[in-house]
């Protein structure tokens, strides 16, 4: 029993910080500021979900797991909050997305 | 009442994460339940059409909603990511928020950060402007699936 909740979480582990090592690079590739935001998203949702949860089967049924869907609760408003604040703050302070609109013209 | 209400709520969720019941422990813990309190005082936390307890029951579904269109829209991102080309369409929506209330329209913006590939960049009543980084995922956006499931978290 004990062997496959450490696979599971090993596993977890593993996806958890390819998603983070993937956000990274992500951020580099991208071009610009609004999406580079795209692949910094994946970092904080399948990243810190994926980690949590490794870490979660690892506490069991208790009251620290209790603690850790909390902080995983937490995260995932938090972090979307933060990100519109950024993005929100860019727009304000002129920094044009380099995009189009679905009927085809450009935004900017 | 709405504060005493969420007063409670806070003080028992202390006693119960902290699980050590020394006097110093608990003050400490009616101290900063009542920082916490002034904080969201000011923010307007109790406001007429912000407190929203009642949203907790339907949140759940909503939440497992989103948690599938999380890993959908993840794994699509990391594949562009990796891609070696990258193809992107950047591409910007106007989106009429189906949600009237600030909550849930707040609630609607933060899902819509939350998967990755679109970005809620303004919110002006009711009016989103959202970044979305392919042409599809605007498209699959304004089929309003997510808009629509925001607004039944009103009802």
């Amino acid at each position: 029993m004990q062997i496959w909740l450490d696979g599971i979480s090993f596993v977890m582990f593993i996806g958890g910080g390819a998603f983070v090592l993937i956000g990274g690079v992500g951020v580099l590739r991208m071009p610009d500021l609004y999406t580079r935001m795209h692949a910094a998203s994946l970092t904080d949702t399948m990243g810190t979900l994926l980690i949590l949860g490794g870490v979660i089967v690892q506490a069991g049924f208790s009251l620290a797991a209790i603690k850790l869907v909390a902080i995983a609760l937490f995260l995932l408003v938090t972090g979307p909050t933060a990100t519109y604040a950024l993005a929100n703050a860019a727009l304000l302070s002129g920094v044009r997305p380099d995009a189009q609109t679905l009927d085809g013209e450009s935004a900017s | 009442m709405r504060v005493w209400l969420t007063l409670a709520l806070w003080f028992a969720t202390w006693l119960l994460w902290s699980g050590l019941y020394k006097p110093l422990l608990i003050n400490l813990g009616v101290l900063s339940c009542l920082l916490t309190l002034l904080i969201a005082r000011r923010m307007g936390f109790f406001g007429p059409d912000v407190f929203s307890l009642h949203l907790t029951g339907r949140l759940v579904p909503f939440w497992g909603w989103l948690s599938k269109e999380l890993v959908k829209s993840n794994i699509e991102v990391a594949r562009i990511v990796l891609s070696p080309r990258m193809i992107i369409s950047p591409t910007v929506v106007n989106l009429q928020a189906l949600p009237k209330g600030r909550v849930s329209q707040a609630i609607l913006g933060n899902a819509i950060t939350l998967t990755p590939g679109t970005v809620t960049i303004d919110d002006y009543e009711g009016q989103l402007i959202v970044h979305c980084l392919t042409c599809d995922g605007a498209r699959t956006l304004q089929a309003g699936e997510m808009n629509r499931r925001a607004a039944a978290l009103e009802r």
